[in-house]
């Protein structure tokens, strides 16, 4: 169980997190989103005692991270690709994390089968791929047997069979009843795997709901219509009170309504339409919407360190839309 | 839960938080090479060293300066200043591989006790240290008496013992003071760039500088040499044990500095 209260974490004057409140479900894979700098990788370095909160606290298990005893039964955490000296062997990187934890050395083995790093435990680190260092990692965080998992960003520079190994892990540790809160700057990666989503952006919580609902609430449909009689269409609209707005292309739209309804009503005033179709709303877009939403919310007088750099959010997310486009 | 809970109410003592720490440490000092290989080079560094300086000086032993009286157990030592490298290097890695590499998260993950860890580090440290510097300090005074031939002393003459152990403990604690270096700089490059060149020259030259040479007395390593002789020479201002002190104090605050520095910064 952890819990985090009131947060925070300043560097210099800006505010990476900002009193975050939030306590992460058990027993659920728990998507962590927000934009690349919207202060996910601190928050979980605070949740394990690596970097010191300006503010607030957190709390594993009713304590401290650095109060527990044997921490690596409690929380098993996947920060970088290779927090791991190249010179050491996979078997004696995770043996030496066994004796810090006082975790049987069978336990060893025992990781390295079900991360599939068997065959080269005795090599040296070194020379491994990203994959496999991610796969050691895994290993790493697997070894105290924890209930909660912390993974940082994991499918990150993976190959597309690393990435569903990852999804396929993360559902079945949380099918084994444990908790695993995993960050990601992706919504369509969290879609897959989350049950629970916490989002933020700028440090801030933005959403803490189940998948299930927050999908509800952000897949809103529109509606796209075209027609070689724009003022008739304009008109029927109106009259029916059904908000539009008119695209560059000269093509409308409409929000909260079926098209089988603008079908209807175009068929009874003899109106032809070139084009009728439902433009489904990605999550994707619906979490940038979020995101960007919290940029223009932020900057009131109450957060100085946010009324001084709105450019640099704007950056942040357009950044965040040629990663998604590309 | 209830038993997870109970066993949390209960911490355990000092000690044994101390022991898995400390294994953890040996773990990782065994599992790559270059600890093996930093003390092998500082064995041959120093007794090859030692045995190079005290051939040469029992071949001009007659044209050596007599104004001041010879140190038999500190020439046998005349690889020290190239044999302390290694255990600078030693000193350095034990904490600057682990900057390096981003492993000093997975180090403060599993162990997040700040004095803990750097308490099971500079034991680790102490003990190889200790027991390499030993080995290596009775290899180097034998050889280097064998060198000497009539010129040179016999271990039970006095103040010879505590010379030849000298030379061991100067060894351990140049380590140590690099370990409490390093984990204040929390960059190894950095920290080798430093106490490299600090010891192997910077000192040496400070010391040959007219005026500074009694302040130099003071640095780390000078103070600690101090231990391996066994005459009172003139320049000298203070003896072997305010010497050792010296040196013990700098490894002291060297320490101190770097459990703060673990404490207060993010890793």
């Amino acid at each position: 169980m952890i819990e985090l209260q009131q947060l925070s974490k300043r560097y210099g004057d800006r505010l990476a997190v900002d009193a975050l409140t939030f306590t992460i479900p058990t027993g659920l894979v728990t998507g962590f989103l927000g934009p690349n700098g919207a202060g996910k990788s601190t928050t979980m370095r605070m949740i394990l005692g690596l970097d010191q909160p300006t503010g607030g606290r957190v709390l594993v298990n009713g304590r401290r991270y650095d109060q527990l005893v044997k921490p690596l039964t409690h929380v098993g955490a996947l920060l970088e690709a290779k927090a791991a000296q190249p010179g050491r062997s996979a078997y004696n990187h995770l043996l030496w994390l066994a004796r810090s934890n006082r975790i049987p050395e069978r336990r060893v083995a025992e990781v390295l089968d079900i991360v599939g790093l068997r065959d080269v435990a005795c090599k040296r680190i070194g020379g491994f791929s990203l994959g496999m260092g991610q796969r050691l990692g895994i290993a790493a965080a697997l070894l105290g047997d924890p209930a909660v998992l912390l993974l940082d960003e994991p499918v990150n520079g993976l190959d597309p069979e690393g990435i569903v190994w990852i999804r396929t892990l993360m559902k079945s540790l949380a099918a084994e009843g444990r908790t695993v809160f995993v960050s990601s700057h992706l919504m369509s990666e969290m879609a897959l795997t989350a049950d629970h989503l916490i989002v933020i952006g700028h440090g801030r919580l933005l959403a803490d709901l189940p998948m299930g609902e927050f999908i509800d609430r952000n897949s809103r449909s529109r509606v796209r219509m075209a027609t070689d009689q724009p003022e008739a269409l304009m008109d029927a609209l109106d009259r029916d009170a059904i908000a539009y707005r008119r695209g560059a292309d000269g093509a409308f739209e409409a929000v909260g309504v079926e098209p089988g309804r603008i079908a209807k009503l175009a068929s009874a005033r003899g109106l032809v339409l070139t084009e009728l179709s439902l433009q489904r709303a990605s999550l994707e877009e619906a979490f940038m919407e979020m995101t960007a939403d919290a940029v223009e919310y932020h900057a009131g007088p109450a957060n100085a360190a946010a009324a001084t750099a709105p450019h640099v959010k704007t950056s942040e997310t357009s950044e965040y839309a040629q990663r998604k486009r590309g | 839960m209830t038993t997870a809970t109970i066993a949390q109410a209960v911490r355990p003592g000092m000690i044994s938080r101390l022991i898995p720490a400390i294994n953890a440490e040996w773990t990782k000092l065994r599992t790559i090479r270059s600890p093996r290989a930093m003390l092998i080079a500082g064995y041959i560094a120093v007794v090859g060293g030692g045995a190079l300086l005290t051939f040469f000086i029992n071949r001009n032993f007659s044209s050596l300066p007599a104004d001041s009286p010879f140190e038999p157990v500190r020439s046998s030592f005349g690889g020290l200043v190239l044999g302390q490298l290694a255990m600078v290097v030693l000193g350095v890695t034990m904490i600057g591989g682990e900057y390096a590499s981003g492993m000093i998260r997975a180090t403060l993950a599993a162990v997040p006790e700040r004095g803990l860890l750097l308490a099971a580090k500079a034991l680790v440290l102490t003990a190889v240290t200790l027991a390499a510097g030993l080995v290596t300090a009775f290899s180097a005074f034998f050889v280097g008496q064998a060198m000497l031939g009539k010129h040179g002393v016999s271990i039970g003459d006095p103040n010879v013992l505590r010379a030849v152990l000298g030379g061991a403990f100067y060894l351990t604690l140049i380590a140590l003071f690099s370990l409490g270096v390093t984990t204040m700089l929390r960059r190894q490059t950095l920290a080798l760039g430093i106490l490299m060149p600090f010891f192997f020259l910077v000192s040496g030259i400070l010391q040959a500088i007219p005026g500074v040479t009694r302040a130099t007395q003071f640095l780390p390593d000078q103070a600690g040499q101090k231990f391996l002789q066994i005459h009172h020479q003139s320049k000298d201002a203070f003896g072997p044990w305010t010497g050792a002190l010296i040196t013990v104090a700098w490894v002291a605050l060297a320490l101190l500095g770097a459990w703060v520095t673990l404490r207060r910064r993010d890793a």
